[in-house]
């Protein structure tokens, strides 16, 4: 609901929609770009990031929250842990049942692989549940997979790994026909030609989507899979740490019964760390689009391992988070409710950026309107904000687009009484996404022997920035990947002992690097007191 | 800002004080919980969080998701973390998508005595009796778009006498929707073959081998589909 200053406002957006009808706000220029990300991206704000003092990628920065999970103590230090009683004994260990790991399991099902996934909540409660906008592939006929490849490298400031890329826009459509025959219902006319739409930086209508529950379509769907297949799955025992054999390859690893607080040992001729997002780590305060576990486990484990990390001081703040109303502050408003014709608009009803810039643009944009030049919105908790008109998609495509085609953004709005059909939300950056991670190559692996990472956790893919759409099909694209491979290796791969050297090296260095700390990480899961 | 205002509400049975303005989840963190169990997205996705509240001095039960619900004063609470429903175990490539397939696999949707307590404890709001009556029917796309927002939170699994698990019913009918009734889409399969058959490795090759500038300049100046 509404307070009365907002309604009053609500009419001004009103009153200028008759004319911002039909009219398209100009693009930014390459340099206006390059100017607003300068002065208004988090990721510039150099005081909240840090050089890192251990590791393999000491003396590079990354944000401060995370630098402090890296430079902590195990969980395990100090804890007698008998390696030689092994509870579970597979081919191929998936950390993490997102969409990443439950598609790497399946493939390595496929190859005949004992497949086990352990996991840190329930089976599927992970940030592929939660994606709305859509997927993107370049399956259309006017569309192509080196179109694609243009529309990833620019929008990831062609810092991407360009064999990364390659492998992303080459098995799209591929990953689309899968998820199809496994029975995901995709939006689709009658003929079966799929509904598409653009996000945020395409050139083409690639965005497929099942209406704004494509994640949870998904996932479910992979899930129901997973479990009909009868893979292993553990819930709420989330791994804390890697296990090596003496040669120095991962070889398994430890897990944390949340519930009974017994450690598990597991041993696997591969491992597989598809441990998904950072978001709940709150960078620089801001709220989070991210689910409660999303706090960065497996770049902690993968890292003390050895691994190494790249782009892991870039994050995408996703430009429309919720501001108002405070009970779902930070959650998501789908890109989709911009590609569909809502434009972003100041105080005064004003349209001040293109709708559809790439989202470190976008969400600059709208930083600068609130924080610079204080055209925003206050709401009752002191958050500043920007309108989205969202009436306009019902105008512009007809009355019952929009609960149509975004059910899931509608339902939620009304459960707080907010109709977004015929008033504007109020919406403010949020953190969404981590673009960086722990460095593969196209089948997914690191440079640790054995040791794979599909997903968020992965870095590479995305270059500095990932547009829409490219993560779901990135997390399916590398979870099949690493999947096939790890099954397919793990045919000739003999464990013999497990060991825990790297965590006592990893201490060691921590020392010599003058890191002394009562820090503890992975954080497995936040903190919350609301205020209190 | 204005003041907190305070509610009481009672968390499995005891009493807490919490700012009126937090949801039911939000609120058993400030009363001290810290979430395990029953809180999965905080955002109304994946259904981790159902929620049983009545409020005090009435009798009715109300069912919601607890990251989706504003706290009200009196609210006896109890979350369902996990249900005990029953899923079938099945090869999606050698089921047919009809009321045959249905009925092997979960024949109690035929005890279904139209209660309606499904549909009445829905925390989607969904109607849930009606799309069990579609997959008693076999009309399975229609029981698959009814129950399309089902985020399997298992509420209506727990009040249902008949002891149908309708979200498990309700992703089979999906599934089968999916895969054999909706209709196939041609051109993403001809690219498919086309991708196998090696079509598109020359263009990306000479993608991957241009400079930054040369990149930038095709990015630049690319057209954009209207
Ligand atoms: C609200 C929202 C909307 C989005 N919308 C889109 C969209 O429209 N299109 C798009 O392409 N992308 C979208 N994204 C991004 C995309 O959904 C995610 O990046 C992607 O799904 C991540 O998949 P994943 O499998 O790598 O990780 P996740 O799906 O997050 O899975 C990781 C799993 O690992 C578990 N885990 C974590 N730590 C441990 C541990 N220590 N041990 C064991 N298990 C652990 C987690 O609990 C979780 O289950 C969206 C993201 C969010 C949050
Ligand atoms: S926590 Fe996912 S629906 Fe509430």
């Amino acid at each position: 609901m509404y307070t009365a200053e907002m309604r009053e406002l609500i009419k001004k957006v009103e009153s200028t929609r008759p004319q911002r009808i039909g009219v398209n706000f100009e693009r930014m220029t390459p340099a206006e770009k390059e100017d607003v990300l300068r002065e208004n991206h988090p990721d510039y704000k150099k005081e909240n990031f840090r050089v890192l003092r251990v590791g393999k990628n000491k003396g590079q920065k990354v944000p401060l929250e995370l630098a402090n999970l890296i430079e902590a103590n195990s969980r395990i230090n100090n804890t007698q842990i008998d390696l030689s009683k092994i509870n579970y004994d597979v081919d191929v260990l998936v950390i993490g049942g997102g969409g990443a790991g439950t598609s790497a399991a399946l493939e390595a099902h496929n190859k005949g692989a004992k497949v086990l996934i352990a996991t840190k909540l329930r089976f599927g409660d992970a940030n592929t549940m939660m994606a709305e906008g859509g997927i993107q592939a370049a399956d259309k006929p006017n569309d192509s997979p080196a179109q694609h490849y243009i529309d990833v490298m620019g929008g990831g400031h062609y810092t991407n790994i360009p064999e990364l890329v390659n492998a992303l826009v080459k098995d799209a459509p591929g990953v689309i026909k899968w998820l199809n025959d496994l029975g995901v219902m995709f939006d689709k006319e009658k003929d079966g030609t799929m509904i598409t739409t653009h996000g945020g930086g395409t050139s083409r209508k690639r965005m497929h989507a099942a209406a704004d529950y494509t994640g949870a379509e998904i996932m479910r769907v992979l899930r129901d899979e997973a479990l009909n297949r009868g893979i292993e799955v553990i819930e709420f025992s989330p791994a804390i740490e890697l296990l090596m054999d003496n040669e120095g390859k991962a070889s398994g690893a430890i897990l944390l019964n949340l519930e009974t607080g017994e450690y598990v040992i597991v041993r696997a001729k591969t491992v597989i760390i598809s441990t998904g997002g950072a978001g709940r780590l709150h960078y620089q305060g801001f709220p989070t689009s991210n689910h409660y576990g999303a706090t960065a486990d497996g770049i902690i484990l993968g890292y003390r391992a050895g691994a190494e990390l790249a782009f892991a001081d870039t994050i995408q703040y996703h430009p429309t988070g919720v501001a108002y109303p405070s009970q779902i502050f930070g959650a998501l408003v789908t890109e989709k409710v911009r590609s569909m014709g809502a434009t972003p608009l100041n105080i005064h009803g004003e349209q001040f950026v293109y709708h559809l810039e790439t989202r470190d643009v976008e969400a600059s944009a709208i930083i600068r309107e609130c924080l610079v030049k204080n055209n925003g919105i206050e709401t009752p908790t002191g958050v500043k904000a920007v309108w989205l008109d969202t009436p306009l998609i019902d105008i512009l495509h007809g009355e019952g687009t929009l609960e149509k085609r975004v059910p899931a953004m509608f339902r939620m709005y009304l459960k707080f009484g907010i109709d977004m059909r015929k008033e504007p939300i109020l919406v403010y950056p949020t953190l969404h996404y981590q673009n960086g991670g722990l460095l593969i190559d196209e089948n997914g692996q690191t440079k640790i022997k054995n040791l794979y990472v599909a997903g968020e956790a992965s870095g590479g893919v995305h270059g500095r920035n990932r547009l829409m759409g490219n993560s779901l099909l990135d997390i399916l694209v590398f979870g099949r990947r690493a999947g096939l491979h790890a099954g397919e290796e793990s045919k000739s791969i003999d464990v013999k002992d497990l060991n825990i050297k790297h965590v006592s090296d990893y201490n060691k260095e921590l020392l010599e690097n003058g890191v002394v700390t009562e820090r503890v990480s992975p954080m497995l899961l936040p903190h919350y007191t609301h205020g209190r | 800002m204005s003041p907190q205002k305070m509610v009481d509400i009672y968390i499995l049975g005891k009493r807490y004080s919490v700012p009126d303005s937090l949801t039911i989840m939000d609120s058993m963190e400030y009363a001290g919980y810290k979430l395990i169990r029953g809180c999965g997205c905080r955002s109304g996705f994946c259904g981790a969080c159902a929620t049983i509240y009545r409020i005090k001095g009435q009798k009715e039960l109300h069912f919601h998701l607890a990251c989706q619900k504003q706290v009200e004063e009196g609210m006896y609470i109890t979350q369902i973390p996990f249900f005990p429903g029953d899923k079938k175990l099945y090869d999606i490539n050698k089921l047919e998508p009809n009321a045959d397939s249905m009925a092997q696999l979960y024949p109690e949707i035929y005890s279904c005595i139209g209660c309606n307590s499904c549909t009445k404890g829905c925390s989607q709001d969904l109607n849930v009796m009606q799309y069990i009556a579609y997959a008693q029917r076999g009309d399975l796309e229609k029981c698959a778009h009814e129950s399309f927002d089902c985020v399997m939170c298992g509420i209506c699994a727990s009040r249902c006498p008949a002891n149908i698990t309708h979200y498990q019913v309700g992703i089979l009918a999906r599934r089968l929707t999916g895969k054999y009734i909706a209709a196939e889409t041609e051109y993403l399969i001809d690219r498919v073959i086309e991708i196998g058959d090696g079509k598109h490795d020359h263009s990306l090759e000479e993608l991957m081998g241009k400079t930054l500038s040369q990149l930038q300049e095709l990015y630049n100046s690319r057209d954009i589909e209207k």
